[in-house]
């Protein structure tokens, strides 16, 4: 009877299209991120999360349909993220049906921008998203920074203090990749997802390194997430997301049937 | 022909409960005039009133009286079914804490509450704010929204202001965070909600599509 905690399938987008597609029985297109997002909504999924990894601004013209075209038949919520940059960028996405933003980049460039953007459209509609590396050496306390450019560029930024700021900026949510893990399956680094778990009052997700079913469990149990967010592993057909939440019911964690 | 008004006050994104709405029109053969607007006219003229709001009551309640949304929503819900939705349902309430304290529409009693910071849950679990997913609401009346959902359904919520009803009011679902808050209040031809309905997916759509049908309150 608790809240749920959520589980996020995630969609790479370039042009429009999911990049890599999705392997689902009998789907007519698996690279249409329309269809795949109502598979998903169908499956379970207690939100969609829509990252725009196209490279030239002029063909987010794409983008904006794709979003306008899930929302009219996806009713469960929507964050768009991906080239975030102005409160215009913003009102965009929001009037094609997005239901929050999430924004990267621009965040580190300029912090004032996410206060901007929760004055303008309300907290409950910015997400700001979180690339943080570790950068402790072993034997020393854990410590993590952010990183921008696809995990290429230190900003020198302490990622907890970092969280700290943004939410007192007036994000709603944090969504935290860590750029140790995104990609190899190895799991959460839960040490830093508790971290700014705990160190912050609104909802963390936790991304990158899913591998399996009981990363998610340990996302939320160790890691301390109130969301979890994946996308190969449902991407390529080696777990529903009824699975997942089997997998997390039967482990003591409230999910939405 | 049903003529939906969704009622524009500026605030934010009214995109995704007309969406819904006209997805519940096709599915259940209706056919629907869904204009988002705050013409008083449009709004006056319209069978069903949606009341939506996201984003701070101050600035909510300040374009919700300049525009004069206050006194139209008081007499359009004399005789047309309205839903309130989140903020929408916040601001019919006397009095919310948000932003040092601000006035409402006071047409429901009771007030509008900060969740707290911290939140502690009864077993001493440390609780987010704002509240944010998917939570259960359970129905303490029968009422012509809730036909076909089942009791402890799970509907999207995204709030870190709560509904502290008085106890006159008719709390028809109640949702536990922390605490017990009201999710759903009955009042006449006023059905409010604190959780989103466009954005819960199928009991969302079923109580859209139960409001489309309901003739409001017996006199």
């Amino acid at each position: 009877m608790a809240l749920a905690k959520r589980i996020i399938p995630c969609l790479d987008c370039d042009k429009g299209r999911v990049v890599k597609g999705v392997k689902f029985v009998d789907i007519r297109d698996a690279g249409d991120p329309v269809e795949i997002s109502r598979r998903y909504c169908e499956a379970g999924a207690d939100e969609i999360t829509f990252l725009d990894i196209t490279a030239s601004s002029e063909e987010r013209d794409t983008t904006v349909e794709t979003v306008s075209a899930i929302a009219g038949q996806v009713f469960i919520p929507l964050t768009v993220g991906g080239g975030i940059r102005t409160l215009e960028d913003i009102r965009t996405m929001l009037n094609a049906g997005a239901d929050k933003v999430s924004i990267n980049t621009a965040a580190v460039h300029n912090p004032e921008f996410v206060r901007e953007a929760a004055q303008r459209f309300g907290s409950q509609c910015i997400v700001v998203a979180i690339d943080a590396k570790k950068v402790s050496a072993e034997g020393e306390p854990d410590r993590w920074e952010i990183f921008t450019h696809g995990g290429r560029s230190p900003t020198g930024i302490d990622a907890v203090d970092w969280a700290r700021q943004m939410v007192a900026c007036g994000a709603g949510e944090i969504l935290l990749t860590s750029m140790d893990r995104d990609g190899t399956k190895a799991g959460f680094d839960l040490a830093l997802n508790r971290a700014i778990s705990d160190a912050v009052a609104v909802p963390v997700i936790a991304s990158g390194g899913v591998g399996n079913l009981q990363h998610l469990v340990e996302g939320v149990q160790e890691g301390h997430a109130d969301a979890v967010l994946a996308a190969s592993i449902f991407h390529f057909g080696e777990y529903s997301i009824q699975d997942a939440k089997r997998y997390m019911a039967e482990h003591g964690i409230t999910v939405r049937e | 022909m049903k003529r939906v008004a969704v009622i524009d006050y500026g605030m934010g994104n009214l995109h995704s409960v007309s969406k819904a709405v006209e997805f519940v029109g096709r599915q259940a053969g209706l056919t629907l005039e869904v204009s988002v607007t705050a013409d008083p006219d449009r709004i006056r003229r319209a069978d069903r009133v949606i009341f939506p709001g996201v984003g701070a009551i101050r600035d909510c309640m300040g374009e919700i009286r300049r525009l004069g949304i206050d006194r139209l929503v008081a007499e359009v819900s004399r005789d047309t079914p309205v839903l309130a939705i989140c903020v929408g349902f916040q601001a019919l309430m006397e009095y919310s804490e948000e932003n040092n304290g601000v006035e409402c529409l006071g047409l429901a009693n009771g007030k509008v509450r900060f969740f707290g910071d911290p939140l502690i849950e009864e077993d001493g679990e440390r609780l987010k704010v704002p509240h944010m997913g998917w939570n259960c609401v359970k129905q303490m009346l029968a009422h012509p929204l809730w036909e076909g959902i089942p009791d402890n359904s799970r509907f999207y919520f995204v709030h870190s202001y709560y509904i502290e009803a008085a106890p006159s009011e008719k709390v028809a679902g109640i949702t536990h965070y922390g605490i017990d808050f009201a999710a759903a209040l009955s009042k006449g031809n006023i059905f409010a909600v604190q959780f989103h309905p466009e954005k819960s997916q199928d009991v969302g759509l079923r109580l859209l599509r139960n409001f489309l049908n309901w003739e409001g309150a017996e006199a």
